[in-house]
């Protein structure tokens, strides 16, 4: 142990002040706050809410599977519009925004040591740029012709032709002006992530001393910065396409007899695009679940990470690695073999460095003082639900598995249990882990173990019979199945029961949206620290934190994030701000 | 797909000259205290306005790459026909520089201190780089008049986008050289000023660049060129 405090006392804390924005009223204190932390809460209460549209809209499309015929009003159009609208609101209204915009606005300062994000100003443009691009996508619901049914992925040239619902309607137009502005909304989030970790750090908090959720979410939102323009470009054109009758991706084709104005534009440059941007996407969507997912752990096992440099590299080697295989979504688009081995290949790769963050969390597990509170319970289902997900991917990422298996059930089972269920398990785990923090209050544990348990083993009702379905041949994409000689009677009976589980996980939220609500009155006085964690948002001295975070003087850092159970200090964890040298950490000497 | 790839490559590239200065081999849990020479980690000296301008200046080169991929792979399908630039972007190019130069000369003369050179220089950035937008609507209206009509051919509607996207980065880059302008009128502290002056000039330059870059891809030369390395390689 290596204690490298200079001889001569510390220096005082040098960290130049930010310029504080400091509120004059309630319209700037609550609604245009440029506070990160109200940011954080305004994104998340957004996301939250368009999340349950996309809730509401799955379980419209599991009363069509699993009784199919029953509901007049589920009309084919209808069914496509719910799933296009259920994707596109997960993926990136609710995902993307909540891990980034709702954790990171509200973690990134705290957990560096900054009072505030460096702009505070582009922040909250950010956030009202984001309130308006759901309000465009919401407001498609109500535009004559309904929102657009062309599939999350927007495909060309059916996305924007009549035979989609929306396709030549107000639809898909909304649904790309909605895009274009949460871009625009999100890289002024990401500026301030970026360089609030890049030049608000506090002194002493070197990016190697930074809790690995800094790190998950940093690499996360440099990814976003570089995919979003991707899909940017491939809005805009298709836009143009269906505005103004360009052939950026439309080609020559005819509708209904009639021969349309386009003429010879690849609906594969679109796909390209969209890949490009899509599949760094998952990974945005799973770094911040990584990174909080081993602060989770750490802390409810009592014992510092195991292999933090890994976890680092790993996770900057996946950011990396996670630009170089988009083409894996699109081995069915007649591309040649070459290529796709070629993207086989990155895409097993990169399966090392996720496996080896899989091992680490485990081995931190090994013979830590496992406390099963509710955040432990849904880091330990993450774990177990992301290798799930993990190993299906691994077939899917050959061609040869790939090609059959495209459109089935199995691909709906595969990303809903990666991309689906395990990041939403993750924030709940967050929630549960820093609600304290936010409200100063714990949640109810009881309604918690409810929500856990009904989410966790529901979810698996849910998705593993799925992956049966897909081995089957039972396709997705379809509105109706009943006259398919696939779809034996069991197969009808198994989406029967699905669905059934689909209204039980989902009036689990519900339990869990009025907990939050009844908490934040009536729950259990958390303290400062309740979990007894030693990074700095939990060593502010008001709770929930003032504004401008910690009160007159900087935290100084002394420590990394991590120690937890060290022989010879009195208490079982030491917070990052406290100086003093202890003995050497457990197995890692 | 090549272009986005090369240059997330020189992204990669820089990151991880970053990164290496991150002391990422260290073992974090060993070390305990402050030192020194650990200060120095800690953040960048560069103002952090600088920074965030350099990282807003990466995302819009990777959205102009993209639509330089994109550019490359339509061009590839048989329908392409490439147009003739008109002469006025000679012009327009020659006005951007302009531009630049001038703003280039109210950054030294923020760093001297003389006000009224940078008052001189803004205005003068600001006329050009307004003048430029003038002649590409111009140009654009040139076009048109001769028939090539955005959606006529995949290569007029390149020509609009691209050249479009960059004028709006233009008018956006506007905004902030007023905000400044006004600033240098009303007395704006000096290191400020200069803050400002040179934040502007950082994010004309790369515009200047990124439309010779553009200018060159719309024109042809960026294909021939391309070929040419092309035929080395094989």
């Amino acid at each position: 142990m290596v204690d490298i405090t200079p001889a001569d006392g510390i220096p005082p804390a040098e960290v130049a002040e930010v310029e504080l924005y400091h509120p004059h009223s309630w319209w700037t204190k609550y609604v245009f706050s440029q506070d990160a932390k109200v940011i954080a809460i305004q994104y998340s209460a957004t996301a939250t809410g368009i999340g349950l549209v996309a809730l509401v809209l799955s379980w419209l499309m599991r009363l069509q599977l699993g009784f199919p015929g029953t509901f007049d009003f589920i009309t084919p159009e209808a069914y496509y519009q719910f799933i296009t609208m259920h994707g596109m609101i997960m993926v990136i209204y609710l995902l993307t925004a909540l891990f980034l915009g709702g954790f990171g606005n509200y973690l990134i300062p705290l957990m560096v040591g900054a009072r505030d994000m460096v702009f505070p100003y582009v922040n909250m443009l950010s956030y009202w740029i984001y309130l308006l691009a759901v309000l465009v996508l919401v407001s498609s619901f109500f535009a004559p012709g309904g929102p657009t049914g062309a599939g999350w992925t927007l495909y060309p040239p059916q996305a924007i032709m009549s035979g989609t619902p929306g396709g030549q309607d107000w639809g898909i137009i909304l649904m790309l002006s909605s895009l274009i502005l949460f871009i625009i909304g999100f890289t002024m989030g990401g500026l301030n992530y970026v360089v609030t970790v890049l030049q608000g750090r506090t002194r002493g908090m070197t990016m190697m001393r930074l809790p690995l959720t800094v790190w998950g979410i940093f690499t996360a939102t440099v990814m976003a910065l570089l995919a979003f323009p991707a899909l940017f470009v491939a809005c805009v054109m298709m836009l143009l396409d269906r505005a103004l009758g360009t052939s950026f991706f439309m080609p020559a084709i005819s509708e209904m007899g009639e021969q349309l104005q386009h003429n010879g534009g690849s609906p594969i440059l679109f796909q390209h695009l969209f890949w490009f941007f899509g599949h760094p996407e998952v990974y945005i969507v799973a770094l911040p679940a990584f990174g909080i997912v081993s602060d989770l752990i750490s802390t409810h096992a009592r014992k510092n990470i195991f292999g933090y440099r890994m976890m680092v590299w790993a996770i900057v080697g996946i950011g990396a690695l996670s630009f170089v295989v988009w083409a894996h979504h699109m081995y069915v688009s007649g591309m040649d073999p070459y290529f796709g081995f070629f993207f086989a290949t990155t895409t097993l790769i990169i399966a090392v460095p996720t496996a080896i963050k899989v091992y680490n969390w485990v081995l931190t597990l090994w013979r830590g003082d496992i406390h099963l509170t509710i955040p432990m319970l849904f880091a330990l289902a993450f774990i177990v639900t992301f290798v799930n997900g993990g190993l299906t991917g691994l077939f899917l990422g050959n061609v040869v598995v790939d090609v059959p298996l495209s459109d089935t059930m199995f691909v709906v089972a595969h990303f809903h249990m990666v991309m689906g269920v395990a990041p939403i398990l993750v924030v709940f785990g967050a929630i549960y882990h820093w609600y304290p923090k936010v409200t100063g209050r714990m949640l109810n544990e009881t309604l918690g173990r409810f929500h856990f348990w009904v989410t966790f083993l529901g979810a698996y009702l849910i998705f593993f019979p799925m992956h049966y379905l897909g081995l089957m041949g039972v396709p997705r994409r379809y509105a109706e199945l009943t006259d398919m000689t696939i779809m034996t009677e069991s197969a009808h009976h198994l989406n029967s029961f699905i669905s059934i589980m689909a209204f039980i996980v989902g009036f689990a939220q519900m339990v869990f949206l009025f907990n939050l609500i009844w908490s934040i009155r009536h729950g259990r006085e958390a303290g400062g620290n309740p979990w007894r964690a030693t990074t700095l948002e939990w060593q502010t001295p008001q709770t929930p934190p003032a504004h401008g975070n910690f009160g007159k003087d900087l935290p100084i850092v002394y420590r990394w994030a991590y120690d937890y159970s060290v022989p010879g200090a009195k208490e079982d964890f030491i917070p990052q701000n406290m100086p003093g040298s202890f003995g050497p950490s457990r197995e890692q000497a | 797909m090549s272009v986005i790839l090369v240059f997330l490559l020189v992204i990669a590239g820089f990151a991880g000259w970053w990164l290496s200065h991150q002391r990422l081999t260290n073992k974090p849990w060993l070390e305990q205290g402050l030192a020194g020479d650990l200060v120095g980690l800690d953040r960048s000296a560069l103002p952090t306005a600088k920074i965030g301008l350099g990282v807003f200046l990466t995302v819009v080169g990777c959205l102009f790459s993209l639509f330089t991929s994109a550019y490359f792979m339509r061009m590839g399908l048989s329908d392409w026909r490439p147009l003739p630039l008109p002469r006025l972007l000679w012009l327009n190019t020659g006005v951007l520089v302009l531009s630049s130069i001038a703003l280039q000369c109210a950054v030294v003369a923020a760093r001297n201190g003389q006000i009224d050179m940078v008052r001189l220089g803004l205005a003068t950035a600001g006329l050009t780089a307004l003048a430029f937008l003038i002649g590409q609507l111009m140009a654009w209206r040139q076009m048109t008049e001769d028939g090539y009509l955005l959606s006529s051919n995949p290569a007029n509607s390149f020509f609009y986008l691209i050249t479009g996207m960059h004028g709006l980065h233009i008018l956006g880059g506007l905004v902030g050289l007023g905000r400044t302008t006004v600033g240098a009128w009303n007395g704006a502290r000096p290191e400020r000023l200069r803050l400002g002056v040179e934040l502007c000039a950082m994010y004309w330059h790369f515009l200047l660049f990124v439309w010779l870059a553009i200018f060159a891809l719309l024109a042809g030369w960026a294909a021939t060129f391309i070929d040419i390395c092309r035929q080395l390689l094989t």
